[in-house]
């Protein structure tokens, strides 16, 4: 009996002309999700794909990661078997067995697509029926609220048995809306961001900024943990990473601690917006959430955005931090997220910040400050690595 | 030397010599947060997966360092009825556990407890699934007995008990059959697996806890938080380098390993073949590193001893009960007179047809000499 996976794409079907290249570009996704547990073929054929394993692999993962692809709106297991009753039968009763045993009721389902096959849907449907009630007698029909929906599926080129169908992870697919550069920090909020977008169709990069020797080379690690934790959503990500203790040190010695963290996100969008230029990148993703910290008030993102001459996506800003929480553990981030170790963000932070910060003042503030040769300085640290799953 | 006794303990083997030997320059302690505590995290952790992958566990799932498989049990049946205490009061294990399982569920008896003993003959799916119910917390079965090699299907039984008592959880004790049975934990409905070093080639003091994941534990001893919280202390950082390098060394050998043991087993069965009196008290699927004999009329450790004298080393039932009547053969229904005499003999990959031959050929004269003894007194 030979498995294989049955995806259906989601919003993408609703495309027009580029409906084409989307799908294109999903398959190409989902090859690429699980091509090192050997090798796949996929062929699409009424708005369905086929995922088939050439060899023998392992399809609990192969599925699970299945169920990670941005562009899916459900995706089922199925048995492929010969175009025969007595063969269905014999497949259905099998690989069926463990769902069949899960629950009381069931009922059958039958497509055919090939018009040569001698029964039709419906007699599909009662025989086989009839077959799974006798195997498994604990069963009763119900066809208008089964618990399980078998269903048997003759097409040209084989036949498929299949129950229980799993939601997708919905959006559209990677790849397909451009590419946009991630600021990472460690904390909860970045990786969920990162996440929000790539179901959005937003192929990622990502940059962190680290302050040696304030912060350790753990908080990096961890960063590097998050991001890894992220590619099974949203395929690999180049992370930048930039030496920006010195910055951090010339505001501190310089500028009016109120003013601290605001001017250090100014370098940072000058800094991510350089490094997004560079490599294509068409907009910068932060994890900012309207109102959760001085630095995220209307006022300071006002400032902030004043050195932005790329779109900054927060797809956080209207988010309450118990729903960002529960997105960063459905993705399996929170934990990862939540191991303590300093930051960027959280060394030399200021007693009061300001939180009704005007643009004018901060620029005074940063006119204290060498701004070019210090983001050129920085750039010249920055190293790059690619992350894969 | 002819050493048999596997089940009890095995050698180290050079990897785990030369793991150890280095691993001793990391001496960091991986909760420091300078350099040093990092690069000690880093192996430990490496050294985690290398375990929790050999096991086909789930990467989202934990693996926590004990000092054995006695505290893996123990932090596993004690910590999950504590920590599930709001769902139920009962727990189900099977009457052929280890003394770690028994005892354990003994004393939670003790604490307010139900525990339901399960013989031998009902360890399948239909028959453990049958007696879990809507108040059933914990069910805990060994994959591979320890005194008679028998392997019980403890996937198809976690699956069956699912089914019928969702909310229950399954530990299987695999102390004696990793990386010597095939086992898959992710996706397989065991929640909680142990296992131990040194019986693997590994030293004595480490074995660990398999965490399914989504589960949780209440520890056994409180402390600095390390491995979780669940098990505090700090990290035997070296001890578990030198179990992950005998994973790694049985891993790299264990189809070849299996088949050797196989052929061992049947070189054994061979060779007694017809031997009066020797009974084979291993039936029905088992393993084939341990088989478990008897010479009625020779009492266990007599043979034993002069088995002994000529370099030849197996136990009497498990080394652990240290000569207490065998609670496994009596819940397989064996007579009185087989469980006295019986001999557990247990293979590594290191054995040898000779180890084999000169067991035999022990027995065999064992017999001529001591039942003539015996027949005399």
């Amino acid at each position: 009996m030979k498995e294989l996976i049955l995806i259906k794409s989601g919003e993408i079907a609703l495309k027009g002309l580029n409906k084409n290249s989307f799908e294109e570009r999903m398959k190409k996704n989902i090859l690429s999700a699980v091509k090192d547990l050997g090798p796949f073929s996929i062929k699409s054929a009424q708005s369905t794909m086929y995922l088939m394993p050439e060899g023998a692999c392992d399809m609990d993962e192969a599925a699970e990661r299945v169920g990670k692809v941005f562009g899916i709106s459900a995706y089922t297991r199925a048995a492929e078997c010969e175009k025969d009753f007595e063969s269905i039968k014999a497949t259905a009763a099998e690989y069926l067995h463990d769902q069949l045993m899960d629950v009381k009721t069931f009922k059958v389902n039958a497509k055919r697509a090939d018009k040569k096959f001698p029964m039709t849907s419906p007699e599909l449907c009662v025989e086989l029926g009839g077959f799974l009630l006798e195997q498994f007698p604990h069963l009763s029909v119900d066809v208008h609220e089964p618990e399980l929906n078998v269903v048997v599926e003759v097409r040209d080129f084989g036949a498929y048995l299949h129950g229980k169908s799993l939601r997708g992870a919905g959006g559209i697919p990677v790849g397909s809306s451009g590419k946009a550069m991630l600021l990472i920090s460690g904390g909860i909020d970045s990786p969920v961001a990162g996440y929000m977008m790539a179901k959005r169709g937003v192929s990622l990069s990502a940059v962190h900024f680290m302050s040696p020797p304030y912060t350790s080379e753990r908080a990096f690690l961890k960063v590097q943990s998050l991001a890894r934790q992220m590619t099974d959503y949203t395929g690999p990500i180049k992370l930048y990473s930039v030496q920006f203790t010195e910055i951090q040190e010339a505001i501190r010695d310089r500028c009016e601690e109120e003013y601290f963290t605001l001017i250090m996100r100014r370098f940072m969008m000058r800094i991510a917006q350089r490094l997004a230029r560079r490599s294509e990148n068409l907009a910068l993703i932060t994890g900012e959430s309207l109102g959760q910290v001085a630095s995220q008030t209307m006022p300071a993102l006002v400032c902030t955005d004043a050195v932005c001459r790329m779109p900054v996506l927060r797809p956080l800003i209207g988010m309450d931090k118990e729903e960002i929480v529960r997105i960063s553990r459905a993705i399996g981030t929170f934990e990862t997220s939540t191991l303590p170790y300093e930051d960027c963000c959280t060394v030399f932070t200021p007693k009061h910040p300001r939180t009704r910060p005007s643009p004018a003042a901060v620029e005074k503030e940063e006119a204290k400050l060498p701004v070019d040769e210090l983001i050129e300085k920085a750039l010249s640290t920055v190293e790059s690595r690619l992350i894969t799953h | 030397m002819h050493y048999l006794d596997n089940g009890a303990t095995t050698p180290l083997c050079p990897q785990v010599k030369e793991a150890i030997l280095t691993g001793m320059e990391q001496f960091g302690n991986p909760s420091s947060l300078h350099g040093v505590g990092l690069s000690a995290e880093l192996q430990f952790r490496e050294d985690a997966q290398v375990i929790r992958e050999a096991l086909g566990g789930d990467p989202k799932g934990k693996l926590l360092f004990t000092s054995g498989g006695t505290e893996a049990n123990n932090l596993c049946l004690q910590g999950a009825a504590r920590a599930l205490r709001r769902r139920g009061d009962k727990l189900l294990v099977s009457a052929v556990e280890h003394a770690s399982v028994l005892d354990t569920a003994k004393a939670l008896e003790k604490e307010g407890f139900t525990v339901e003993y399960l013989p031998p003959e009902s360890l399948t799916p239909e028959g453990v699934a049958q007696r879990a119910d809507s108040r059933t917390i914990l069910v805990s079965i060994m994959y591979m007995n320890n005194e008679t090699g028998n392997l019980y299907p403890v996937t198809d039984i976690a699956k069956a008990v699912k089914r019928k008592a969702p909310q229950a959880l399954f530990h299987s004790d695999m102390v004696q059959s990793f990386l010597k049975a095939p086992v898959k934990l992710k996706n397989s409905g065991i929640d909680f697996a142990s296992v131990s070093g040194h019986k693997l080639h590994a030293p004595k003091g480490i074995g660990a806890l398999y965490m399914a994941p989504g589960t949780r534990l209440h520890p056994l001893f409180y402390g600095g938080g390390q491995q979780g919280k669940t098990r505090p202390g700090t990290e035997s950082t070296l001890l578990a380098h030198g179990f992950a390098a005998a994973v790694k060394a049985a891993q790299a050998s264990q189809e070849q390993s299996a088949q050797h043991a196989a052929a061992l087993n049947r070189l054994l069965h061979e060779q007694l073949q017809g031997v009066e009196p020797v009974v084979f008290n291993t039936q029905g699927e088992a393993s084939p590193y341990t088989v478990n004999l008897s010479v009625p009329g020779i009492r266990s450790e007599t043979m034993l001893h002069f088995l002994e004298a000529r370099g030849v080393y197996v136990s009497s039932g498990s080394a652990c009960a240290g000569g207490a009547l065998s609670h496994v053969l009596a819940a397989y229904g064996l007579p009185a007179e087989r469980i006295d005499s019986a001999l557990r003999v247990s293979f590594s990959r290191m054995n040898t047809e000779e180890d084999v031959l000169a067991l035999t050929q022990g027995i065999k004269d064992g017999i001529a000499s001591l039942a003539r003894k015996g027949r005399k007194a």
